[in-house]
């Protein structure tokens, strides 16, 4: 068989069933080989950057790895985005690319760039093909390093020689990585020393991350908190770990985090971080985070603990493992930490997440609404802005892998390609794409592709004709200079969506909200535009402005 | 620990040598090299060689950097699939060497002065001209250094120097 059939028999044999791309000049064998292939599900882009989003909301939502295609220079290029957002959250992707045929390659042939070396620093690891009996064994080794450890995008840039050359196909079992082995199993001595300060603690915090959802920990840790009585506050990459209306829950921490669940890291006594990696949108002004509390340090990755702030004590392995190994060495005390928490649910009450009501359309009634017709379970994608934040806030989650969002690298044009590949991988849920009007532009030619599958994705844009973010902050300081923030020539989002296909709806008062959105959980068979116009100059509220203590945020 | 320790403020610089055991696959020096440079890492040499096993070199680096940074690029580098080990080697515990070839003016005059200073030094003379030695040695990094430094004054056409080799003198791996 050739090359580009036996990358098709190996993604079948890694259980790829769906996949995105986008096809070009050295991928024609690998496309030809698909064009009697029955067994795979691929899904035309209409730009790889869509492929690219696309395959990490697909893994998001579905805890398999991801997978796009697309062909070299322009086309790999293309991927750059896609890949980096997927390396900054730690999602295990496949990227395979064309490579110009091996003799052409270090010419700066046609459509020629250097895939691996411009992906080295984005991604978990890349390979190039040279040769088609080299493919089986690659595509084996680039899903196991994907999926395993802390995950992560891999690069399988195949030379189109390799492609149409011929091999004896023959998929490996094993794969023969020495200098890879990732920790599973924490140190027993670092667990018991963490149990006795956890027992010893008397406000102990847990601050939880997407590392909880990508190891599946999610019930070790609800186990863990009730058992311990220990109360969580989650990152955004976390949201969804823990059920955001259980008692237990501060819900997010950081710039935009609660009021109650920021004082509480500024008290606690004990933080216990598990998968989560005090990045500075979570920390703030790092010497002045958590200053009262010993630290201990869950991570699978050796590498992020002691990274950003040094710990009291490190244990490198899995998070569901390590939970319970840690969860056996704690005998619970019943009604401990009583006091802590009443201080907390205080806090609460004084502080609750909220927003004037004035009569205008206000963006975070809109995401309340969701909320409601959903009932908290849709799957919730977005973009980067304001409305991201808020609807990190004001969504309730039950269930891990029902929030998808670009963190680490913040990427606009993220959630629409994102939220095709969450509705691919789970055609039963409700899926949500929450956007701005800015981000929505940014890869809105992806309507076309959700159309043509029939995707029935719900695209509810908080239109404030403004880069809503940006503006906020050259608001707050720099002295409302709003340079280059306002999108005063936007086109009408509604005939966008009809002329591609699609449904559109524009909303401009709170009354029509809840029948809008009933009204297009109703379509089933296209993706629905819901224009919604809001107040224009609304701020997210909490804000811990840049460089500030958590405790020194702005309220209201 | 004090509260100021956590984290936030860099520590002091250091020169390090630090050895990295990899497969000899294409892109690992690329892949190295970039770690360095993106956690700002400078790196003064960085010498490759294959080991008693064809299918892995060793490279030395020798790199400046406070403590922590030199910690969180160890643990970066642990994590590249192609790097089998790396350490760090205290120059108690290690053996160093670095070659240098230095080709210095010479004339009848001072070509004896010359010769002492590179016997003194356990250096070698390799190639004479009219108006030049060319020397060799083979030592401790400071000791080329001196060496370099003794010879200046006569005016050195050209120098090359391999970076630091090093190995660890017990039984470590
Ligand atoms: C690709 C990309 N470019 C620029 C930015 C910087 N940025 C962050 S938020 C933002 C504004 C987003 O505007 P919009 O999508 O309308 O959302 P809003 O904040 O108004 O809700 C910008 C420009 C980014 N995050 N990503």
């Amino acid at each position: 068989m050739t090359g580009a059939q036996a990358l098709l028999e190996s993604l079948k044999k890694e259980g790829v069933t769906d996949f995105f791309g986008y096809p070009g000049g050295q991928v024609l064998p690998i496309y030809d080989a698909l064009y009697n292939e029955k067994g795979l599900n691929h899904i035309l882009t209409r730009h790889e950057q869509g492929a690219a989003h696309a395959a990490d909301g697909y893994a998001r939502v579905s805890g398999k790895v991801g997978v796009c295609l697309a062909t070299s220079g322009p086309g790999a290029t293309n991927l750059i985005t896609g890949i980096a957002t997927a390396y900054m959250d730690s999602i295990p992707i496949v990227a395979i690319t064309g490579q110009v045929p091996t003799t052409l390659l270090g010419r700066d042939s046609f459509q020629e760039a250097d895939v691996t070396g411009i992906t080295q620093p984005i991604t978990k690891h890349n390979y190039l093909v040279k040769e088609a009996a080299d493919i089986p064994r690659v595509i084996k080794e680039a899903f196991h390093i994907a999926r395993t450890g802390r995950p992560g995008p891999v690069v399988v840039d195949i030379a189109k020689d390799a492609q149409v050359n011929k091999l004896d196909f023959k998929y490996p079992d094993k794969v023969d990585l020495p200098g890879y082995k990732p920790t599973f199993k924490g140190h027993p001595r670092q667990i018991k020393a963490a149990a006795k300060m956890i027992s010893l603690s008397k406000k102990p915090l847990l601050y939880i991350g997407g590392g909880i959802i990508s190891a599946g920990a999610s019930a070790e840790l609800k186990e863990f908190a009730e058992k311990l009585n220990i109360p969580i506050t989650t990152t955004m990459m976390g949201l969804g770990a823990f059920p955001s209306n259980h008692p237990l829950a501060l819900n997010m921490l950081g710039m935009h985090g609660t009021a109650y669940a920021n004082y509480a890291v500024q008290e606690c006594d004990l933080l216990l971080a598990v998968g989560a990696r005090f990045d500075d949108r979570v920390t703030g002004h790092l010497p002045t985070f958590a200053p009262k509390a010993k630290h201990i340090h869950i991570d699978v990755d050796p590498a992020e603990i002691g990274k950003n702030v040094r710990v009291d004590i490190p244990i490198v392995g899995d998070a569901a493992q390590t939970l319970k190994d840690l969860l056996e060495k704690i005998k619970p005390e019943k009604s401990k930490h009583d006091a802590w928490l009443a201080q907390i649910n205080e806090w609460k009450k004084k502080y609750p997440l909220s927003y004037k009501k004035d009569g205008q359309l206000k963006p975070q009634y809109i995401i309340e609404m969701i909320n409601e017709v959903t009932k908290g379970d849709a799957i919730i994608c977005t973009e980067v802005g304001q409305h991201q934040m808020w609807a990190a806030q004001f969504c309730q989650f039950k269930n891990p892998r029902t929030w998808v969002s670009s963190g680490g690298l913040g990427t606009m044009g993220y959630g629409f390609p994102a939220s095709i590949g969450a509705q691919v991988a789970r055609p039963d849920k409700v899926v949500f794409n929450i956007a701005g009007d800015g981000s929505i532009q940014m890869n809105i030619q992806e309507l076309a592709t959700a159309v043509i599958n029939k995707l029935p994705i719900k695209i509810a844009v908080l239109n404030n004709c403004f880069l809503g973010m940006v503006r906020q902050w050259q608001e707050l300081i720099y002295d409302r200079h709003y340079s280059h923030t306002n999108l005063c020539a936007n086109p009408d989002l509604v005939k966008i969506a009809e002329a591609y296909g699609a449904v559109g709806i524009r909303i401009t008062k709170g009354a029509e909200v809840k029948k809008a959105l009933q009204e297009s959980l109703k379509v089933k068979d296209r993706p629905v535009l819901l224009d919604f116009v809001v107040t224009r100059e609304e701020n997210v509220l909490p804000f811990v402005p840049p460089g500030q203590a958590l405790n020194q945020m702005i309220i209201d | 620990m004090s509260r100021r320790d956590r984290g936030g403020e860099k520590g002091k610089a250091m020169k390090h040598t630090i050895s990295v055991i990899v497969e000899n696959k294409p892109g690992v020096l690329h892949r190295v090299a970039g770690l360095f440079s993106r956690r700002g890492f400078n790196i003064e040499s960085l010498t490759v060689g294959e080991t008693e096993d064809p299918k892995i070199s060793r490279m030395t680096i020798v790199a400046d950097g406070d403590e922590q940074t030199l910690e969180q690029i160890i643990k970066q580098l642990y994590k590249q699939i192609d790097i089998l080990k790396v350490f760090d080697l205290p120059k108690s515990e290690s053996v160093e060497r670095e070659l240098a070839l230095i080709k210095v003016h010479a004339n009848e005059k001072t070509r004896g002065e010359i010769t002492q200073i590179v016997e003194i030094c356990q250096a070698k003379i390799v190639d004479v001209t009219e108006e030049a030695l060319m020397i060799e040695i083979s030592a401790e990094t400071e000791k080329v250094e001196n060496l370099h430094k003794m010879l200046e004054k006569f005016g050195i056409q050209e120098l090359v120097r391999t970076g630091r080799i090093a190995l660890h003198k017990g039984n470590q791996n």
